[in-house]
């Protein structure tokens, strides 16, 4: 008899999609919230088994339906890809812990089925993606998660009509993007015949010359740009984190473009391999500059937002400029500055998100001139706000200085005059973010509330979420050793050409 | 230009077509149309270099009475493009859902005029 454990690739995104269709019969507003937190329990414990044994023993490939690659479909778990999973299901554990009180006031009572379907198939989309080893799979998982993601923004409407037009917008150029990676894929299998991404990484080599191969690169890299929101095309951020609701934000901030990076890393390293990458493709060229545009305009951008969830949601842009310099440095200390940032930078965004998600919870507002004084108003969401603020800067003990920090040293490493004006740049960018987010403490801290309001706490259903990211950061910032050597061995194991 | 890339270069034109109607066009529902355009000119894509010259139908002959094997065309495309097809269809129509929506709380499918109001995108 076949052991559970021996199909724990599979279930890892089969139980979320099954368990999809199921939500949408709930009624109530317990029984959805409920099903789909337990659900994504599950693939949080699935998740962490599954990054034990890889850790142990090594890479794990599954055959979907016993048909042996590169023929079936074949699902890989190694350790960036447990990585990711153990990341994006802790982190949708985390928020729907967190969405019972929250998502009520939020969406209709008679839609919350639905919204939590639309939430299951997002994460079922997600984790997909970070596990499979095909290359279309990647697609319909892209797909399922873009989809379900346009219909999650789109609910914020009853806060804010402006959701529908965001939504609108992020669909119009996600299907842009994910067209443009069919056409990538389209070409490679045009070129060796094969959609598994180990097979693809094989036969490259030796034909890896041709225009088609330099076109479908272009193609995929821009695809996947797109939808990780690299600098010129990250407009649809911006105006779908503002308007979704807050528990929405604070999963995608934490997941959706994360999942981007993390397949631009594979098609960088796994498939193209990091010699054609940064070689003939000269990827370094052109991600560098757009990294550095990326958080230096974007971190400007946010010190004049009036909303501070599209103050965040411009951050958010920002950290991600360091994520793809990390990469494009195209050595083994910059790749695991990047993983590394991944990690630190979705669960402080995370926690801020859910500590924003409180103050609109009881304010029903996150507009910067709503929420004066609110540091006397709701003292602990604000401090825990501060605290996810210090970790968005890189102040010390938080794991915002950890990724600076190696970010620094591989910058350094690059030497000559380019790494230190990198060097430069980062230390420019982080004076930026102590400008923005002491635009929120000044606000919060030394203006006086309106007389007419008490002080008035959120409900521990939100506080105690809120506060295991935010003290999950502080966790992660001084015990590095889980974050840190994960990314180490990854990027080590990703750079020895897999 | 050689006409064996006929298909490619259809292919092409249709992209671009579907590309610029999505950029230029300020009514929701004519992007949607380049977009569905955009979408489908990449079935084509797939489509066509799934074809090998001279090949039939991939369906396993029993019986060869000239005692030639028969050139199958590649079915793996066509199954690949099914499922894109599948997705192209749940982007429209969550997109023209959206356009309802959008035209009942906004009252205009014009993407100028939704920027004009106060609250627009």
């Amino acid at each position: 008899m076949l052991s559970l454990s021996s199909q724990y690739p599979i279930l890892v995104a089969i139980v979320p999609l099954m368990a999809a269709p199921i939500c949408a019969l709930l009624r109530g507003k317990t029984a959805p919230w409920a099903f789909t937190t337990i659900t994504s329990a599950c693939t949080f414990y699935i998740s962490i088994q599954l990054l034990f044994s890889v850790a142990s023993s090594g890479p794990i490939s599954y055959e979907l339906g016993g048909w042996a690659p590169p023929w079936g479909i074949e699902y890989v778990v190694d350790l960036l890809s447990g990585f990711m999973l153990v990341l994006i299901s802790g982190i949708s554990t985390g928020v729907l812990l967190y969405a019972r009180e929250s998502i009520t006031k939020e969406v209709a009572p008679q839609q919350l089925g639905l919204f939590f379907t639309a939430y299951l198939l997002a994460l079922t989309g997600m984790l997909g993606i970070s596990i499979t080893g095909d290359a279309f799979n990647v697609f319909v998982f892209l797909e399922i998660m873009s989809l379900s993601s346009y219909a999650l923004i789109a609910m914020g409407e009853r806060t804010d009509r402006r959701a529908l037009t965001a939504a609108f917008q992020y669909l119009i150029i996600g299907t842009v993007g994910a067209t443009f990676y069919l056409i990538g894929v389209g070409l490679i299998y045009l070129m060796t015949g094969t959609l598994n991404i180990a097979d693809i990484a094989a036969r490259l080599p030796e034909i890896e010359g041709t225009r088609p191969i330099l076109a479908a690169a272009g193609f995929i890299v821009i695809g996947i740009g797109i939808k990780l929101a690299l600098f010129p095309f990250h407009v649809w951020l911006p105006n779908s984190y503002t308007y979704a609701p807050n528990i929405v934000t604070a999963f995608f901030a934490g997941t959706a473009t994360k999942v981007g990076v993390y397949l631009l890393i594979r098609f960088i390293f796994t498939v193209f391999g990091e010699n054609y990458s940064f070689g003939e493709l000269g990827l370094t060229d052109i991600l560098l500059p757009l990294g550095v545009l990326a958080f230096l305009t974007m971190s400007s951008v946010a010190i004049y937002q009036t909303n501070i969830k599209r103050l965040l949601a411009y951050s958010s842009v920002a950290q991600m400029g360091y994520i793809i310099l990390g990469i494009s440095l195209a050595s083994e200390s910059g790749l695991t500055a990047a993983i590394l940032h991944i990690f630190n930078h979705a669960i402080v965004k995370t926690g801020l998100f859910l500590s924003l998600g409180c103050m609109f919870f009881v304010v029903g507002s996150t507009y910067l001139k709503d929420l004066e004084g609110i540091g006397k108003r709701m003292p602990i969401t604000t401090f825990g706000f501060v605290l996810g603020g210090f970790g968005l800067i890189g102040v010390p003990l938080t794991p915002g200085f950890i990724s600076k920090w190696y970010l620094v040293v591989a910058a350094l490493e690059k030497g000559s005059i380019i790494g230190y004006s990198l060097v430069a740049l980062l230390m420019i960018s982080s004076l930026l973010a102590v400008l923005y987010i002491w635009r929120v403490v000044e606000v919060a801290y030394f203006r006086d509330p309106p007389d007419s309001v008490v002080k008035r706490e959120a409900p521990m259903s939100l506080l105690v979420p809120t506060w295991i990211f935010i003290l999950g950061s502080f966790y992660f910032g001084i015990e590095t050793s889980f974050n840190v050597g994960i990314a180490k061995v990854a990027a080590a194991f990703l750079m020895g050409g897999a | 230009m050689s006409i064996g890339f006929f298909n490619y270069w259809v292919f092409i034109i249709l992209l671009m077509i579907g590309l610029y109607t999505v950029m230029s066009r300020s009514n929701l529902i004519k992007k949607m149309i380049g977009l569905s355009l955009f979408q489908i000119s990449v079935f084509l894509f797939y489509i066509s270099m799934g074809k090998v010259s001279g090949g039939t139908a991939p369906i396993v002959v029993e019986n060869i009475t000239d005692g030639v094997a028969p050139v199958y065309s590649n079915p793996l495309p066509h199954v690949l493009i099914l499922t894109a097809i599948v997705v192209g269809i749940a982007t429209t129509a969550l997109g023209l859902s959206l356009v309802v929506r959008i035209r009942e709380s906004f009252g205009t499918i014009d993407e100028d005029e939704i920027l004009e109001m106060k609250d627009g995108a």
